[in-house]
């Protein structure tokens, strides 16, 4: 770039009188609200992503029991829900737009949101040793759109015609004919408006996140002396920025079908409801399918990135050993990257899809599990021999490499375009996504708030009610979700309110009614967890150390309480990686510390 | 805060840098839509139009307000407050002609018999790429008249080139995109 030094220092010095100034007064709405900080938007994201992860966790148990005991009527459903159950019993309607919101809100806003917006947001300028993100303001209104879009979603659930009903992934002619259905009216379009909302506040972030960790790492902080943490949120930004506007494009060919007439994605249709022939021709709903999973693949890793990178970090802290084959790890980070890009077709493989096509993306597709091994790896070897401290967040991340393993394996069975034949659209699917994304990004999520809650709130989480919420949701996860894959490798289909009519199927019926139950269980576990979430926020036991976990990286240099602006004078300067556990007989070297004159140098 | 300051002497500001990310996402953006293009222009049925005329003189519009903007910034630089406040208007009149000239565009394709309803071909996405294309530009356009407003407000003086440099950046961006848009449809129409 063709600036000169004397500019660029005005500009800087600028900066820091925006964030070094952390004196001044500042009322409760800058401060809370309409907050520049990046540690009270990430909690701004965290607790919005919480009240988003109860509504849909709600919805679950509510299409479970519907599920479980299709024979039976609930009248207290229908207080509750009023039109939704008339009769006590969920309609078919209804359901479907319970799993459908259910999907998005949990794969958007909660696990997308919720997650990579709490801790991309947290961590980065703290670990990265920033005062703030590249630009407060952006990072600001990235909460904002998030937050409007949340409203705009939350009150499709109140319309006459219900919420959209037609499946997360918003297929088109469902999705683009108002006639369609009751969900495709009103339900769509404040769904498609709610979506578009959260793609901004995603672009809004990721831009910061990648601008942040690139250009504001303090003195001496190397690419490669970042933690994974940050690792891992940076190529999950990246991977935000260059999917979410392709899914943008689809959903504006979508806008224009659904309200100009065009053909984009609809052709020869017969709406039997109307009873109308429609006069687009030439549309292909295919097409919808590719622009949609260009997004949604990456989406995967996006929910899953910010998880591995977090248990990377906590195993390693925990285990008071440095991390196994840290450029492994990153390596593996940007294989994963590179290769979310190129496998979207695989969730295309029955559309009639070009075989030989499908098979190029079958091989796609198993390349992942070469860095996916490689970190399971890497976690296993970081963890072997070691002097494990089971702390809350600790136990949460053993559980999401557990999780990561088994969901990763039915991976490999769906990567196969020929057992995909038999196997998708089943509870196989299900149960394969549930744990691999669903759940592990969970415990990802849940071991980073037990990990950082200290810093986050000065206090800490109180042990014995996360000890019974780890142990708890783990063998329910595993036991809602097991016995899935026998009921997707016998072919029971998903998105089907009720399985009476099948015979073959009957065999489940004890099963089902199994899974449903835990499923509740599990459910009131996790109010467990915000209640004890809440609890500690105010009663918790205080932190009196600024480094409870003996970590060595720089969020723990800081004050217990920090202002805006994270450290008071300057900024520390890094002289080593973050991983300097028992090493040269020392339980941990902070970054901080210089190199000493008898030391190895990493 | 010296310290902190050196080590990010010689990167490129935070800000310019975010542009370029988010120019990124905004080129991810139009390559969707183009390669929609691509697979659905290779199916049966497709059918295209005769790209209007006017067309090109708005290319050649948004080709030289990307000159009046560059000359801008250069103005800016050399401290010609007077020069630089002229040219930003210069290319915010050319960039409202070229929306304008969009528009003309597409009422003449429309009296031609592109119509929204019904079977879709090229035309149909000549309107929606061409159409979000103008938006961006449209983008440009109000933070050209956010910079004109500063630039012609007595209150303050900022020698600040970065937001220049960024504004500049940006519409030579949306001038490329357009270049690119152009001849994409030029080949495939």
């Amino acid at each position: 770039m063709s600036h000169g030094h004397a500019e660029v220092i005005t500009t800087h010095e600028v900066h820091h009188d925006e964030h070094g100034a952390h004196h001044h007064h500042q009322s409760f709405i800058t401060k809370y609200i309409f907050s520049q900080d990046h540690k009270i938007i990430a909690k701004q994201f965290l607790i919005t992503g919480m009240i988003w992860a109860i509504i849909g966790g709600l919805m679950s148990v509510l299409f479970r029991l519907q599920l479980g005991y299709p024979d039976q009527t609930f009248p207290w459903l229908e207080d509750i829900l009023g039109n939704w159950a008339r009769g006590g019993k969920i309609t078919p309607e209804s359901y479907y737009a319970l799993v459908t919101m259910h999907g998005t809100i949990l794969v958007f806003f909660v696990l997308t949101g919720g997650l990579s917006g709490t801790f991309a947001n947290f961590l980065i300028p703290l670990q990265c040793g920033a005062r703030d993100m590249a630009s407060p303001m952006m990072n600001m209104l990235s909460y904002w759109f998030f937050f409007g879009g949340s409203i705009v979603m939350l009150s499709s659930l109140f319309i006459q015609t219900g919420p959209f009903s037609g499946g997360w992934t918003a297929y088109p002619p469902l999705s683009a004919l108002g006639d369609a259905s009751p969900g495709s009216k009103t339900g769509m379009d404040l769904w498609i408006t709610a979506m578009a909302m959260f793609v901004v506040s995603s672009l809004l972030g990721g831009l910061n996140y990648v601008s942040t960790v690139l250009n504001l790492r303090t003195k001496g902080m190397s690419m490669t002396r970042l933690p994974l943490t940050i690792w891992a949120l940076f190529f999950t930004a990246v991977l935000g920025i260059l999917s979410f506007p392709v899914l943008l494009s689809g959903f504006i060919l979508l806008l224009f079908d659904r309200h100009a007439g065009t053909s984009f994605y609809l052709s020869d249709i017969y709406i039997a409801a109307t009873n109308q022939a429609l006069p687009n021709e030439g549309g292909s709903a295919i097409l919808y399918q590719h622009l949609f999973w260009f997004l949604g693949h990456p989406e995967v890793y996006i929910i899953l990135l910010p998880a591995m990178g977090m248990a990377s970090e906590i195993l390693s802290v925990n285990a008071r050993k440095p991390i196994f084959g840290y450029m492994a790890m990153v390596g593996s980070l940007f294989a994963i990257t590179i290769l979310a890009f190129l496998v979207w077709a695989h969730h295309m493989f029955v559309t009639g899809l070009n075989p030989f096509l499908g098979s190029v993306f079958v091989l796609l597709t198993l390349l992942i599990a070469v860095p996916s091994a490689i970190k399971v790896f890497n976690w296993l070897t970081t963890i072997w021999k070691s002097n494990i401290k089971f702390t809350p967040g600790m136990l949460f991340a053993l559980g999401f490499v557990s999780l990561f393993i088994s969901g990763g394996l039915t991976g490999i069975f769906l990567g196969n375009s020929t057992l995909d034949i038999h196997l998708h659209d089943t509870y196989f699917v299900i149960a394969h996504f549930h744990i691999v994304m669903g759940v592990s990004a969970f415990f990802g999520m849940f071991a980073g708030i037990y990990h950082w809650f200290p810093k986050m709130y000065g206090r800490f989480m109180n042990n014995t009610m996360a000890y019974i919420h780890f142990w708890g949701t783990l063998i329910g996860a595993y036991l809602i979700f097991w016995p899935m894959h026998y009921e997707g490798l016998a072919g029971m289909p998903r998105r089907y309110l009720d399985y009476s009519n099948w015979s073959s199927f009957n065999q489940f019926g004890e099963l089902n009614k199994f899974i449903s139950t835990v499923a509740m269980i599990v459910f009131a576990l996790q109010l467990l967890f915000v209640f004890n979430f809440f609890y500690s926020i105010w009663k918790g036991r205080k932190v009196t150390t600024l480094n409870p976990w003996d970590a060595t990286t720089l969020e723990w240099t800081t004050p217990i309480h920090p202002g805006h602006g994270n450290w008071e004078g300057e900024i520390p300067e890094v002289h080593r990686w973050a991983y300097d556990y028992s090493k040269d007989g020392r339980d941990f070297i902070p970054q901080t510390e210089p190199i000493g004159p008898n030391e190895s140098k990493h | 805060m010296t310290e902190a300051v050196s080590t990010q002497r010689k990167k490129i500001h935070p800000h310019k840098f975010t542009l370029w990310i988010g120019i990124g996402s905004i080129i991810m953006m139009f390559a969707g839509l183009t390669s929609a293009y691509i697979v659905k222009g290779s199916m049966a049925g497709f059918t295209t139009v005769q790209m209007p005329q006017i067309f090109y003189y708005s290319t050649a519009v948004m080709l030289i307000s990307s000159f009046t903007m560059q000359w801008a910034l250069k103005s800016f630089k050399e401290r010609g407050m007077q020069q630089y406040r002229r040219l930003l208007t210069v290319t915010m009149i050319l960039g409202l002609a070229f929306i304008c000239m969009q528009l003309i565009g597409f009422s003449q394709l429309w009296e031609a018999g592109t119509k929204m309803k019904g079977s879709t071909g090229a035309g149909q996405f000549l309107y929606v790429i061409f159409g979000l294309h103008a938006v961006h530009v449209l983008g440009g356009i109000i933070a050209l008249i956010v910079m004109f407003i500063k630039a012609f407000s007595a209150r303050i003086r900022n020698y600040n080139s970065i937001p220049v440099e960024v504004m500049s950046t940006y519409w030579h961006f949306v001038d490329l995109l357009w270049v690119y848009l152009f001849v994409f449809f030029l080949f495939k129409l």
